[in-house]
């Protein structure tokens, strides 16, 4: 009855991809929470960072064993799509091996795309093995990493491990059926080839079983996976992509300037300054980040690619001296705040899944991503180094976060700690963070000559 | 610059000294060997003096946005009057404000940090770091401070001054992208460190040490402090010395008076 099967899996196929488009909405309307920010420089300088940094994951490269292992899954990944092609294609359209045509060009494909999937699992099955057994300190420790994370880290992994084995079984199976039957099959199966010769089976329905419950269990596994992305960290293969097409082209010393300080400042040196008047109905903003709303849509997106990697806390002075501040977790905080105010924008509700004993980071109560997930503990141990950012995979820009807070901290609430206020009050009265007087600026070139004294 | 306006001449730079380069004990002498060699290669140069005032960098990085325009601006206007229009500074602080943050509020150099700058010289063979027997052999080790590496892209201009030593320059375990901050970044400069297991400034001075250099080169008076202090804490400070890299030619160069 292909019929049957045909409409059921039109009927699934129309289901998942709806379902993953309303999830995406949900995202975006999340994303959109944030303030506006404008993107400027070139065009041709964001391609150039896209092609580098999220298809050539330039960035990786730092530490090339994860790369290579992660740059195994990542072309499987984009290699297996193009059989995920034929698979719906066949699914619709009741074919088999819809894109055979294709001759020794399949030929291959189907060849690269065995040899891939097989690394696949080696890959992840050595991921799995640096998550559970060594436990790599950044990717299993840290407040932020709650028993959520490591689950969710571990559904991915083994997912797809699964879904490259049901490929395997599917083909086999379909190998031995043709050998059987004494039909040519188009294609070329490095690894299934070896696994028929090896059963001996010529049990036709249960090799017809398991083609059909292979085939089914990897394009079920697919449109699963696709639903589960959004819910998960591994997201950041959908995210990564507009993440680093829109990320920072200026210096990383380069902070932002607030615009309205500066007209601010401008009409008090000179009575005369205009202001600008703020276009209709948009409301005068707070300075700094108390809250998402807060913050650009470009820091909300940075949230949702975050891979959980940990490479930028692993790198944070202020983290490896044992203080409280973790990049990531200032990250991770921003998207679970952001989850919690936009409604979940998923299927799942990680936010709920139980937390790992004692949260090392005390919050209080308060339900703003300022205070009621970032203390300012945190925000005041940042050195402003940059490291974070310069390790990001993803080019995430976690310090331009904490600056928002601290300006919000410092601007609105005055509650800078102790000695930075003496600071402030040094530059203003003596030009000088600290208590000299300006006019000893020239001491030290008493005993030399200048040319201008 | 006053004076020189007066007279009715421009300079070919003006040497921004910056807060640290004028009070702090340690770096005046840093500001001392740098007017030093530029008066040895014969630059016109000038420095604002009295009407100099703090870039605004450090309040900017504690979140004072206010106070960092208004001392930018004050600073923008003075700049401006005098016509800048090259600014060379040996802080890394001072030059990425300057270089970075200034254009939004109006204020445009061209602002180069003092170790480009002596990159140029070396290259263009205005320093020639005579014999450069002072440093043969010695190992020596170049700390990147954020401002200049990561911030700014700049990690080769010190190291290739250092090279003109004739020392032997050796890396430490994090360097260049990957350095490890000093500690004092993000006016960190002016409070207590948080809470932790360590401060920042002896786990950076821990991986100078290990190079087992006796000279710690640095291009920031913060960073000086920082690895200063660490070297202190570490009783090393008769083995061990911190320099900035302007000491180091201006020692090379015979010109400590
Ligand atoms: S910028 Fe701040 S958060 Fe990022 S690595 Fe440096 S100290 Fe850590
Ligand atoms: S912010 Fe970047 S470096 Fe840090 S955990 Fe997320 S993906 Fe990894």
């Amino acid at each position: 009855m292909p019929m049957i099967s045909n409409i059921l899996f039109l009927i699934i196929t129309v289901l998942a991809v709806g379902l993953f488009i309303w999830q995406i909405r949900k995202i975006r309307r999340n994303i959109n929470l944030g303030r506006d920010k404008e993107i400027k420089g070139s065009t041709a300088k964001r391609l150039n960072k896209l092609i580098l940094v999220a298809f050539g994951q330039q960035k990786m490269f730092k530490r090339p064993w994860p790369a290579i292992l992660h740059g195994i899954v990542y072309i499987g990944f984009v290699v297996i799509n193009i059989e995920v092609l034929e698979i719906v294609m066949d699914g619709i359209f009741g074919t088999h091996r819809a894109l055979s045509f294709l001759g020794p060009v399949y030929s291959a494909l189907m060849a690269v795309n065995e040899v891939l999937a097989f690394l696949v699992i080696i890959a992840c099955v050595l991921f799995l093995i640096r998550r559970n057994v060594t436990k790599v300190p950044r990717l299993t420790r840290g407040p932020e990493m709650r028993a959520w994370n490591q689950l969710d880290a571990n559904v991915i992994l083994i997912t797809e491990i699964v879904l490259m084995l049901a490929l395997f079984a599917f083909n086999t199976a379909d190998l031995k059926l043709a050998a059987i039957s004494g039909e040519e099959l188009a294609g070329s199966f490095p690894i299934s080839n070896l696994l028929a010769k090896s059963i001996h089976t010529t049990h036709l329905a249960g090799l017809e079983a398991v083609r059909s419950v292979g085939w089914w269990f990897h394009i079920l596994g697919i449109f699963a996976f696709l639903n589960y992305l959004p819910s998960s960290k591994h997201f950041h293969i959908i995210m990564a992509f507009p993440n680093v097409y829109y990320s920072n082209l200026e210096p990383k010393g380069k902070f932002t300037i607030n615009e309205s300080i500066t007209h601010e400042i401008k009409a008090m040196l000179d009575p005369s300054y205009q202001v600008p008047p703020l276009p209709e109905g948009v409301e005068p903003q707070k300075f700094g980040a108390k809250d998402v709303e807060d913050l650009n849509w470009k820091q909300l997106m940075d949230a949702y690619t975050c891979t959980e990697c940990g490479r930028c806390t692993d790198v944070c002075p202020a983290n490896i001296t044992g203080k409280l501040l973790s990049p990531r977790k200032i990250v991770m905080d921003t998207r679970d705040r952001m989850e919690e105010k936009g409604e979940h924008p998923a299927i799942f509700k990680p936010n709920y899944y139980k937390e790992q004993g004692e949260p090392r980071v005390k919050v209080t109560e308060e339900k703003t991503l300022l205070r009621g997930y970032v203390t300012p503990e945190e925000l005041w141990a940042c050195t402003t180094c940059n490291a974070c950012v310069e390790s990001c995979p993803v080019n995430i820009d976690q310090l331009s976060s904490i600056m928002e807070m601290r300006r919000y901290l410092v601007l609105e609430e005055s509650a800078a700690p102790a000695a930075l206020n003496a600071m402030f009050t040094n530059l203003e009265n003596n030009g000088a963070p600290w208590a000299f007087s300006p006019s000893d600026r020239l001491n030290w070139a008493d005993n030399l000559f200048v040319n201008t004294k | 610059m006053a004076d020189l306006m007066a007279r009715g001449e421009e300079p070919e730079i003006l040497f921004w000294v910056g807060c640290a380069g004028a009070f702090d004990d340690r770096y005046k002498n840093v500001t001392r060997a740098f007017v030093r060699i530029l008066e040895h290669v014969g630059v016109k140069y000038a420095v604002l003096g009295l009407e100099e005032s703090c870039t605004g960098d450090p309040a900017k990085r504690a979140g004072n946005e206010f106070l960092f325009q208004m001392q930018a601006m004050t600073n923008i206007e003075v700049l401006n009057g005098y016509n800048i229009k090259k600014i060379v500074t040996a802080c890394p602080h001072c030059f990425n404000t300057l270089k970075n943050e200034y254009p939004g509020l109006g204020g445009n150099y061209e602002v180069i940090h003092h170790s480009t700058f002596l990159q140029q010289l070396i290259n263009d063979g205005k320093v020639r770091v005579a014999g450069g027997e002072a440093f043969k052999g010695k190992r020596i080790t170049f700390h990147d401070s954020c401002y200049l590496g990561r911030a700014n892209g700049i990690y080769e201009a010190p190291r290739e001054v250092l090279a003109a030593l004739d020392a032997d320059l050796v890396e430490m375990k994090r360097s260049r992208a990957n350095g490890l901050c000093c500690g004092a970044g993000g006016a960190q400069m002016w409070k207590e460190p948080e809470p932790g297991k360590k401060d920042i400034n002896i786990e950076r001075t821990e991986e100078a040490l290990a190079t087992g250099a006796s000279v710690i080169a640095v291009g920031c008076p913060f960073c000086m402090t920082m690895l200063s202090d660490g070297v202190k804490n570490k009783n090393q400070e008769e083995q061990v010395k911190v320099f900035d890299i302007a000491e180091l030619i201006a020692s090379a160069e015979n010109l400590n008076a």
